[in-house]
């Protein structure tokens, strides 16, 4: 989104709701948009579109509805590998974090949401909740890393299946994932292989695979 | 056209394919990796559930003591049939002198038949002994009931001769394994030993606790650490968890598993292994550098004070608290009690055993429970005078008694601490848990021991001048853990603890440089064969079937949380509402939203109805209809009570309790769980289960007959 659609979007959400009582936050949260858009304060860009994201700051003093229900979701997933019960994770499970939250990163959006929650002053290894609330929220807002649609994934399984046969050989989905894109590590592609191939033919027929995987997944994407 | 153009097609083809095998790569990888997190949420939430759970379970536990001990300090019963009624449940270990223990469990005059196919232990014990018995195990015999009671008694003898506090040094064996929670998973212990050798004189063994209860081979693992201790004394070492404690077997299946595989002898097993657990030494030391112990320390643990204990006086350290005035008017009407009980052996006569006393028998629940609490104060008063003169009459106490610790005969010369204080270090030692935050707060969840955290460990490691603690007590899912910067470690040895799949078990070994190595393995076959997908999907089924269990058992409260939400009476709410009110009654402290999709399947446009949700999961529960449902909620949700209180009244553990104990049960457990049921609820109840044949009930068909006894796979 662009930023003035945003600024736009957010004031429309504003006046849609609770007018009167949010007036005078809404007139704030007015300048403040038009204050970071001249200042370009927190311009930054994320995938494709370049977003303000101090825009979302001044969204919390005034938490709708929406909002605040989308905040607990992340509080409630943070909390979950907040082992020491200190607000703070390890910054290896963010994105096991982001991607319960339904969203599909790749590695490299991932780093990108990574260095905005990083401490700034130097990297501790922990990610603190007060960073990663806002920043998440506005990626839930935005559906950023849209989920991948079935038929999406098999035309990608298709593409790598040269031969159209329907199947991909063991050698070759090794050879792809831990060679291309974004590689896999040994870990990873071991754990693929268990469940996707299959034993008999030592090969992978990504039609069935897909379909199991899918059923695996209860509808919860936080909408 | 020519061949420059037509490599430049080529290129910008295979240029275009690589472009596109990137982008799927990328695709499947980033869905792929999706997938993996959310396994990973979801494994971690189940793990949550199982927990949350079973500290509920450990807590409301600690709270029915708490009551038999509310009832203890003000209870004085009236009338014979009343004493010998309630002083049951108070006295879970019967104040036996050394010598009647002896008559009582005797094994001398019991034959072995020829047709006994198991090993034959004699005394002393051999290694080949071992080897024989594992074997046995193995091959799922039984041994003989004479050889057990033998064997407790040698080991009783044995662990009398021992400190509270063992000692280890690496000198002598070069490594020490410690072992956590076993639980009577006999493959576990199986496990270990293949791994790691059976003990001997150049290995030594520290077994943590908590060998029973929960697994179904609790009794085989106590026969095999107790016939290792016997062998090689020097090199075995046990420690007593919160498991060895006859108040928590009955509730967590040890006693079932003792009574259904020995039905004439059992009684006196269980007698005897109460009195071996009291004599299990505490804590031990490695090098005097690593402590050893079940649960965990607080800040007012004291070595020395727990050095100097009389350990065998708490039989059962879930006693509540005591003052110590009263504790000699209980004694009496235990030493009453006692007499009474064996005066009358079969005191399960059904004549209604309401007293004389003026009492409505027949009026509405409410009011029964406050004549019930009144009455119990006020004949305290009238008894108080009658037990003083009682006291003057009684003697000095033998040295060898072994009473509960309720009874507090006058320790004439004994030590400078209270009974309180010494059973608070002790229940501190076993019941304990780590917390990351600094101080040391009560265990509200377990509902004993404390929860001490990073500077209490500090102190303690200072103060005794240790490197760090081993404890056991929780399950980990990789078998083990570190916490405290290291200071901590938790060993767990009880692989699939929750399930098939759901945990590693561990042991770790200690060289001289105490260096901890540490061993994973997870005894089932099955297990192994699982894709980690099968595996979290498993364990989650397990976890979510327990925890719609406890949501059905809540209907009432849930259904009035949720009305406080829908003050139109729509008959819906929001997720986000219902996951408010699900917390606000169960108080599990559970991620209700990443749960929801688990746990409620259909929802419009956002909104739950929740009564058909409720509905619904009452289907599930497969019940008998014509009793009325918030009956069976309250028995689903107090069923683990029920059980523990039916099985105390038990005495003779026949499973069989008289109709007018029943009756009086219920009134206990009505009055301890706030809850309302009429003499009518209780009458329908039993006539909807064809009891009344012979005035006995058979309440193992009772619970039966509501699902109360879980199911075994």
């Amino acid at each position: 989104m662009s930023d003035s659609a945003f600024t736009v979007f957010f004031f429309f959400f504003r006046i849609t709701s609770a007018f009167l009582k949010y007036f005078s936050c809404l007139l704030l949260h007015l300048f403040w948009c038009f204050y970071c858009h001249c200042t370009q304060i927190g311009n930054k860009s994320i995938g494709n579109s370049s977003v303000n994201l101090s825009f979302a700051f001044p969204m919390f003093l005034f938490a709708d509805g929406a909002v605040a229900e989308i905040e607990k979701k992340i509080i409630e997933a943070f909390e979950v590998f907040d082992h020491e019960c200190n607000k703070t994770v390890d910054v290896r499970e963010i994105g096991s974090i982001v991607r319960s939250l339904g969203c599909f990163p790749t590695e490299a959006e991932l780093h990108e949401l990574l260095a905005k929650v990083e401490e700034e002053e130097e990297p501790t290894g922990y990610i603190h909740l007060e960073k990663f609330l806002p920043v998440m929220t506005k990626v839930l807002l935005d559906r950023s890393y849209r989920p991948i649609p079935e038929d999406v994934l098999l035309h990608a399984f298709e593409a790598l299946d040269e031969n159209k046969c329907g199947y991909l050989t063991k050698d070759e989905l090794v050879k792809y994932m831990t060679e291309e894109g974004e590689p896999f590590t040994e870990e990873e592609m071991e754990e693929m292989l268990s469940s996707a191939l299959d034993p008999e033919t030592n090969t992978v027929l990504y039609r069935d695979y897909i379909s199991m995987m899918i059923v695996d997944e209860p509808e919860d994407l936080p909408q | 056209m020519g061949s420059g153009s037509s490599v430049n097609a080529n290129y910008k083809y295979s240029l275009q394919k690589s472009e596109n095998a990137f982008k799927a790569a990328v695709l499947i990888q980033r869905w792929y990796r999706r997938y993996v997190a959310r396994l990973e949420m979801r494994r971690r939430c189940t793990w949550r559930i199982f927990q949350s759970i079973e500290y509920a379970c450990e807590q409301d536990q600690i709270k029915l003591h708490n009551f038999f001990s509310y009832l203890m300090d003000h209870f004085t019963p009236s009338s014979s049939k009343e004493r010998d009624f309630i002083s049951r449940m108070f006295i879970s270990g019967e104040s036996f002198k050394e010598a009647e223990l002896e008559k009582y469990c005797d094994y001398e005059s019991m034959e072995v038949p020829d047709s006994y196919t198991g090993p034959h232990l004699s005394f002393p014990l051999l290694p080949d002994h071992a080897t024989a018995l594992l074997e046995a195990f193995k091959q799922k015999q039984q041994l003989h009931a004479r050889y057990v009671l033998n064997l407790l008694h040698e080991t009783r003898k044995h662990l009398k001769q021992l400190p509270n506090i063992s000692h280890v040094s690496t000198c002598y064996s070069e490594e020490v394994t410690v072992c956590g929670d076993l639980h009577g998973q006999l493959d576990d212990l199986f496990l270990i030993f293949y791994k790691n050798g059976l003990p001997s004189p150049s290995k030594s063994y520290v077994f943590n606790g908590d060998f029973v209860d929960r697994g179904k081979q609790s009794l085989e693992i106590l026969i095999i650490l107790f016939t290792f201790l016997l062998i090689y004394p020097k090199e075995v070492h046990l420690n007593r968890g919160n498991h060895e404690d006859h108040m928590v077997n009955l509730r967590y299946g040890f006693a079932k598993e003792v009574m259904q595989k020995y039905k004439v002898h059992g009684k006196k097993i269980l007698k005897m292994i109460q009195n071996v657990f009291c004599w299990l030494p505490l804590a031990t030391l490695i090098d005097q550098k690593v402590l050893i112990i079940h649960g965990g320390v607080s800040d007012t643990t004291d070595l020395d004070m727990l050095e100097k204990i009389q350990r065998n006086k708490f039989i059962s350290v879930l006693r509540g608290k005591k003052r110590k005035e009263s504790n000699r008017n209980v004694e009496i009407q235990e030493v009453n009690g006692e007499s009474n009980a064996e005066a009358d052996p079969t005191g399960n006569e059904a004549t209604p055993s309401l007293p004389s006393q003026p009492r409505p028998a027949q009026a509405p629940s409410m009011a029964n429970r406050l004549e019930f609490s009144r009455w119990v104060r006020q004949t305290v008063q009238e008894q108080i005078e009658w037990c003083r003169r009682l006291v003057d009459i009684s003697e000095s106490e033998d040295e060898e008694l072994t009473y509960s610790s309720m009874v507090s005969l006058a320790d004439l010369d004994g030590p400078c601490w209270t009974r309180q204080e010494e059973w608070k270090q002790i229940l501190d030692i076993l019941w304990s848990d780590p917390m990351p935050q600094e101080g040391c707060r009560e265990n509200t969840v377990r509902g004993g021991g404390c929860y001490f955290g990073p500077d209490v460990t500090g102190k303690i490691l200072e103060k005794y001048n240790l490197q760090f603690l081993i404890r056991s007590h929780e399950c980990k899912q990789e078998g083990y853990e570190f916490c405290h910067n290291r200071k901590v470690l938790t060993i767990f040895s009880a692989s699939n603890y929750y399930e098939i799949g759901s945990n590693r078990g561990a042991y770790v070994k200690l060289g001289p440089d105490l260096v901890p190595h540490f061993v994973q393995y997870q005894a089932n076959k099955t297990a192994h064969t699982l894709t980690m997908t099968q595996r979290i999907s498993r364990v989650e089924e397990s976890a979510f079937r327990a925890l719609r269990e406890k949501l059905f058992a809540h209907t009432s409260a849930l259904i009035s949380a949720f009305k406080a939400y829908d003050k139109d009476n729509t008959g819906r709410i929001t997720l986000s509402n219902w996951a408010t009110a699900v917390e606000s009654v169960l108080h599990l402290g559970l991620p209700w939203r990443m749960l929801r999709p688990q746990l409620v399947r259909t929802t419009a446009d956002g909104m739950l109805e929740y009564k058909s949700w409720l509905d619904d999961l009452a289907m599930e529960q497969r019940s008998q209809e014509h009793i009325q449902s918030s009956l069976l909620e309250v028995i689903y949700r107090n069923r683990s009570n029920l059980e523990t209180i039916f099985r105390i009244i038990d005495r003779d553990h026949s499973g069989l309790i008289s109709f007018e104990e029943f009756h009086q049960t219920w009134k206990l457990f009505s009055s301890h769980m706030n809850i309302e049921l009429t003499d009518d609820g209780i009458n329908d109840l039993v006539r909807s289960i064809d009891f009344n044949k012979d005035g006995n009930i058979d309440f193992n068909e009772f619970l039966e007959a509501f699902r109360l006894v879980k199911q075994t796979q």
